[in-house]
Parts: structure tokens; C-alpha cells; sequence
């Protein structure tokens, strides 16, 4: 391999016209390094700036600033059908005029292979994507889910280096996603190769990437591993949209090491948080995160630093759950409690207006940059 | 009965069928069949129509003829046979012309901004705006001896000092193809440009995606999948082309007599409805036979019903 990076985006711009003659910059200094053999995924919603990221890499859009490197070399023009990357596009993009075979075989066809070989290597595609015996239906004869392997079986076979999904799952009903999304993983391990994965759905991303780049207005917030994403998220922006959390705003008080003391003025209190941010300096306005199922309820007794009274808005019983809403001063907070212990008993659960006393532990307050 | 009606959807079919029915019953199926019984006919000596049953029109559409020379009783005149044989291949060359032109400007416009889409398509409307006589009566204004064509060349080549003798084009077997090429551009641009527009850019990007280029992808994605344009269009070019009279009569004159002229001039200066009559029907099963080898071998064009 000629680099340690399959695919590397370096100070990438991408400027569009709108139709009101407005320039808009889609992606917008964007730097990333994508590694050999990882599962990348780009996350962010619609207009954030991922799919145009993706469609650079494949070749479909050219940067207006900036490189893309492929195998470290830079890309410059070179157009999609002698980039090394294959695509899965969102609609499949598969040809209604031809059977599964014909669609599959079209890319070594392209290359020159010769038909015996096309045969054998379309059918350990088809194996891959479990498909064998479908070769000479049309697409319009599968299911979506179907479709969709047959998708990925046309951009595997020409053996990529690098696989670019641009949300393949999208079209697929919650259950088939979810069964796809671990046969893509397995498929991904199984090959060994580069998949960047573009998707809107955090909890797909969560489940299968190895690293994920968080998006927002044409922007990197975040490059990190799924458990930094949650656990560590770099601003406000990122905490929010991955899982749920809970948000107070402060002001630092004072800083030791990557720990601070808070003051939340709502509360009238100081709390203890972690830094996420090196940048963040004594006396600035902040935001403290709290994910709900993180903070905690604890015995009315208690009393101490971070432990404060609530009152119980609403309760609601999901099953494997239950989620309780408070009014802590003013403030609404979401707690997620796991009920471990199996039980019928009413009282056991939280009642409207009760008060209780809830905990927010220094290591699960996340001191993070207002934005 | 009404409530039985409301839910029998096949009644409902049949009901919303009808007026179109009895329309192409009356008006195509029983002229047809009266058709059909005329050609079977002999023309009385003063233009009547005496009914029998004889091949006599068929046979003469096909070359049998007792007027002959000295000594012979039949013998074979290919006057019927060369005018249908004219105008199967000038139908074939108009649609072949006419695909040619039509697919790069259908492409053109399929591919232009959605915005400048509907402004191309109303100007290839545009024509169709004008009688179809009087457009051609243009066309004889440009072909002429002293028409916009030979004035043009002949104020160029005054100009540059060559001699000029102004060309002949009205009246030829060209100025008629060029005519019914105007003519039905339109109808094989409009299917085309269904097709076309119906593709879905992330199939191009695929093609490019797994390697092909600008050609390969033309020649295995495109053209496979506007084909069904092209058959559309081909149909509506063709059947109307075999039978058309005007063009050939404003602007090939006496040189280039087609079935339509043919049939035209029996029923209205040769007063023979019974040959005039085989005529059309030669005419249609012609067409007929084209048009089932065609659509067998490329389908029946589904385009031809947004067309």
C-alpha cells in the first residue's frame, strides 16, 4: 500500500451557486484521514455537508479548494470511472434494463475481463450478498432488500480498495436496516477493505463505524472513535445531536487540570464537570451535559455537592425503561432509569409532583464550548 | 342497481369505454368493413360502384395488367408496385433521418436546467402552432427556382463572381424527404425526450462509477433504456409518413406520387372508389406488417401514451 491512509481529504472546499445566486460553501475546509481497512463513517443531517464530501471522493463533484488523496495521490480531476473507490448509491442506482448478473458483470466488463472470469466472479459476489440463483431476475423483481445487496455485490466485485455508501439503508424498514447494518459490518471485516459509510441515523453510525466524523454545516465538529462521540463530545453541537442530553448553562469558576467548578445560576450552586475542550478558560459561559440515563436519582436524605431537589413532571413506563421528567429549579431535565428488577408495584415508580433528590456526578458532567 | 353498479369495477370499465367505443365502431370499424366490401367492387363506366366479388384491384395493385402490348393478353406493369415500393423507403429514410436528428437534441434538452427544459420543448412545439399545409407551402417558397434557398446561393456566388444557374429542388424526391422530415421531428423529439428525461442521474454516475466512459455509458445505459422513446417515436413517425398525401402533392408535384396520392387521385380525379378503396387497405396492411416486425423486435415503445 502506498499509504497509511486510504482516502485523505485535506482543507477541502466545496462552494455551490444556489439558485438565488448565493454562493454557498457545502464543505467547507473539511480535513480528514480515513485509514486503511476502517469502517469511516460521515454523520450529520441533511445539508451538512457528508454526501458532497462522499461525491468527492468518488469523483462526482470536483473540490473547489483543496485535495482529495486516494492511496496518497492526489485526485485533482481524474473522473469517477478511473478513481479505485465503487459506490452504493442511496437509490441503488441499479440498471432496470438488465438482469442481476448483467448488472453485476457490467463493471468487469468494463475493465476487460474476460467471461469466464465475469462468471466465477460474479458469482462469489452473489454468494457474499447471499443472492445465489437470482441472476437473471430483474431488479424490479426483488425486494428492497434485495435491491440493495445486489448494489453492493456490483461495487464489490470490482474489488475496490475503498467502498463509498452513501446511505444505503435509508429506503429499508427499521428491522432489515438493522440486519443489514451487521451484515455490512461483517461483510466490511470479512474484506478488509475501506468503507465510508455516509448516513443520517446516529445509531447506525454508532453501531458499525470504527471512527466517525460528525458533521454540521459543511463542517468536521467531531473526527473520534463512537465512545469518544459519546462519552467525550468535543461542543454542544455534537452532544446534542448524538443520544439525548441533558443542558444547564454556567459560567466556569475555576479550573485544575481537565476538571472545573461550575456555577449554574438557575441552581443557585456550583457543580464539578469535566473540560471537554482545552480551550475553555476561567470565567467563560459554558454548557454542562448530563446524558439521562448518567444522571442519577438518589435517596430524598441525601444531601451534598451536585445533589439537588426536583420535582417529578411526568413518568413514563417504556418497558426495558422508564423515563422520568423532572423540574429541578426551573430547569427541565430528562433521567432514564434502567428498571433492573422486575416488579408491578406502582409505588415503586416515580409519582407526579413527588419530590426527589437527583445526583450529577462530577465524571458524568460534561463542561463543553457554548457555540 | 345503483349499488351493485358502485362496486362492480368492470361495469364501471365498460361504462367509462362506451362512448369511445360506439365512436370507433361508427366511424372506424363500419368504414372499414364498407372498405373492405368496395374493394371487391368494378367501377361502372360512369364512376358508380357495381358490386361483385373480384380480385380484379388487388391484381392490378400488383402488377397485372391487360393493357400490353401487341399480341399479349397480360402482362405485368409496375406502376402500383414501384409508388408502393416509393413510399415503404421513403417512410424507412424519413424515420431513420428523423431518429438522427431528433436523439441529440432530445438528449440536448434532457440534460439542459430544468428551467431552460420547458422553453426548448415549447419552441420545438412552436411549429406545430401553423397548418401543416401551409408549412409546407413554405417549404415550396424556399425550394423553388426563385425561392429564399437559390437567392441566397445566387447573391454568394454573384458576389464571388461564379456563375450560377439556380438549382432545381422543388419538385424532386428530396424536397419531399425533406418536407416530411420537418414535418414529424417534433413527434419522434417529444417521445424521445420522455424517455431520456425519465433516467435518473445516479445511473450515469453509476456507469462512470464502475467504469465506463462517456461512450460505454451512451451506448450500454442510455440509448438500452430511452429505446422505448425511439420505438414510440418511430411508430408515430412512420404509419403517418406511408400515408400522407400533402407533402408529396405541394412539393413533389407530378415526380413523386406515393400510396396517398395514389389513393387521393382514384377517389377524387379517377372517380374509381373500388381501387382507391385496395389501395388503402394494401396501404394498411403494409404498414401493419412494418409496424408488428418492429414492435416484436423492440417492444411496443410504452412512451408512445406520455407522448
Amino acid at each position: 500500500m502506498a499509504s497509511e491512509f486510504a482516502v485523505e481529504m485535506r482543507d477541502v472546499v466545496k462552494r455551490f451557486i444556489t439558485p438565488e445566486g448565493n454562493e454557498i460553501a457545502a464543505v467547507d475546509h473539511v480535513t480528514m484521514q480515513i485509514k486503511n481497512g476502517e469502517f469511516f463513517s460521515m454523520l450529520g443531517s441533511s445539508g451538512c455537508g457528508k454526501t458532497t464530501s462522499l461525491r468527492m471522493i468518488a469523483g462526482f463533484e470536483w473540490p473547489s479548494d483543496g485535495e482529495v488523496y486516494i492511496e496518497g495521490k492526489p485526485m485533482g480531476h481524474t473522473p469517477p470511472f478511473q478513481r479505485k473507490v465503487n459506490t452504493v448509491f442511496q437509490s441503488y442506482a441499479l440498471f432496470q434494463h438488465m438482469t442481476v448478473f448483467q448488472n453485476i458483470a457490467f463493471g468487469l466488463e468494463m475493465e476487460g475481463v474476460g467471461q469466464e472470469d465475469i462468471k466465477k466472479r460474479v458469482g462469489r459476489a452473489l454468494e457474499m450478498v447471499q443472492l445465489t440463483g437470482m441472476e437473471r431476475r430483474r431488479p424490479k423483481q426483488l425486494s428492497g432488500g434485495q435491491q440493495q445487496r445486489v448494489a453492493v455485490a456490483r461495487a464489490l466485485v470490482k474489488t475496490p480498495e475503498v467502498l463509498l455508501l452513501d446511505e444505503p439503508l435509508g429506503a429499508l424498514d427499521l428491522k432489515l436496516r438493522k440486519e443489514m447494518q451487521l451484515e455490512l459490518k461483517a461483510l466490511q471485516q470479512q474484506l478488509g477493505i475501506t468503507f465510508i459509510y455516509v448516513t443520517h441515523d446516529q445509531e447506525e453510525a454508532l453501531t458499525m463505524s470504527d471512527r466517525i466524523a460528525v458533521m454540521s454545516k459543511g463542517k468536521v465538529q467531531q473526527l473520534a472513535t463512537p465512545v469518544e462521540i459519546y462519552e467525550r463530545p468535543v461542543n454542544k453541537f455534537v452532544a446534542d445531536f448524538i443520544g439525548e442530553s441533558n443542558f444547564l448553562e454556567g459560567k466556569v469558576q475555576s479550573i485544575s487540570g481537565t476538571e472545573a467548578k461550575i456555577f449554574i445560576p438557575a441552581l443557585n450552586a456550583e457543580v464539578a464537570g469535566m473540560l471537554m475542550s482545552n480551550q475553555i478558560v476561567n470565567g467563560e459561559d459554558v454548557v454542562v451535559s448530563i446524558r439521562p440515563e448518567k444522571l442519577r436519582i438518589v435517596e430524598s436524605t441525601a444531601q451534598g455537592e451536585g445533589i439537588f431537589d426536583a420535582r417529578v413532571l411526568n413518568s413514563v413506563y417504556i418497558g426495558s425503561d422508564t423515563h422520568v421528567y423532572l423540574d429541578c429549579h426551573g430547569i427541565k431535565l430528562k433521567v432514564m432509569e434502567q428498571n433492573r428488577i422486575s416488579r408491578l408495584d406502582p409505588s415503586s415508580f416515580y409519582a407526579r409532583d413527588q419530590i426527589i433528590n437527583i445526583y450529577m456526578m462530577p465524571e458524568n458532567t460534561l463542561v463543553l464550548k457554548k457555540d | 342497481m345503483l349499488q351493485r353498479f358502485r362496486e362492480n369495477k368492470s361495469w364501471q370499465g365498460t361504462f367509462l369505454a362506451l362512448p369511445t367505443t360506439i365512436w370507433l365502431f361508427v366511424l372506424l370499424v363500419i368504414p372499414l368493413f364498407l372498405t373492405l366490401i368496395i374493394s371487391f367492387g368494378q367501377r361502372s363506366p360512369d364512376g358508380d360502384v357495381i358490386f361483385s366479388f373480384s380480385l380484379n384491384n388487388y391484381t392490378r395493385l400488383f402488377g397485372y395488367s391487360t393493357d400490353c402490348p401487341e399480341g399479349q393478353a397480360s402482362c405485368f406493369d409496375p406502376l402500383y408496385v414501384n409508388i408502393l415500393w416509393r413510399s415503404l423507403t421513403l417512410a424507412f429514410n424519413t424515420t431513420f433521418i428523423v431518429i438522427l436528428l431528433a436523439y441529440p437534441l432530445a438528449y440536448f434538452i434532457a440534460r439542459a436546467a430544468p428551467k431552460q427544459r420547458n422553453m426548448f420543448l415549447f419552441m420545438v412545439l412552436i411549429p406545430l402552432w401553423t397548418n401543416f399545409v401551409i408549412r409546407v407551402y413554405a417549404w415550396m417558397m424556399l425550394l423553388r427556382k426563385e425561392g429564399a434557398i437559390n437567392a441566397v446561393i445566387g447573391w454568394v456566388a454573384h458576389l464571388l463572381h461564379i456563375p450560377f444557374t439556380p438549382l432545381e429542388m422543388l419538385y424532386t424526391p428530396s424536397a419531399v424527404l425533406v418536407g416530411m422530415v420537418y414535418e414529424f421531428l417534433p413527434f419522434m423529439i417529444l417521445p424521445i425526450y420522455t424517455s431520456l428525461e425519465k433516467i435518473d442521474n445516479s445511473l450515469y454516475e453509476a456507469a462512470a462509477d464502475l467504469g465506463a466512459n462517456a461512450v460505454r455509458t451512451f451506448l450500454r445505459v442510455t440509448l438500452p433504456l430511452s429505446m422505448p422513446g425511439v420505438v414510440a417515436g418511430t411508430i408515430l413517425v412512420f404509419i403517418p409518413v406511408m400515408g400522407t398525401f400533402i407533402v408529396s402533392d405541394i412539393l413533389g408535384g407530378r415526380q413523386v406520387i406515393l400510396v396517398g396520392n395514389l389513393i387521393q387521385r382514384q377517389f377524387l380525379d379517377a372517380r374509381d372508389p373500388t381501387f382507391g378503396s385496395a389501395a388503402s387497405l394494401i396501404l394498411m396492411v403494409l404498414t401493419l406488417i412494418v409496424t408488428f416486425f418492429y414492435t416484436r423486435k423492440f417492444g411496443f415503445g410504452e412512451e408512445i401514451v406520455a407522448a
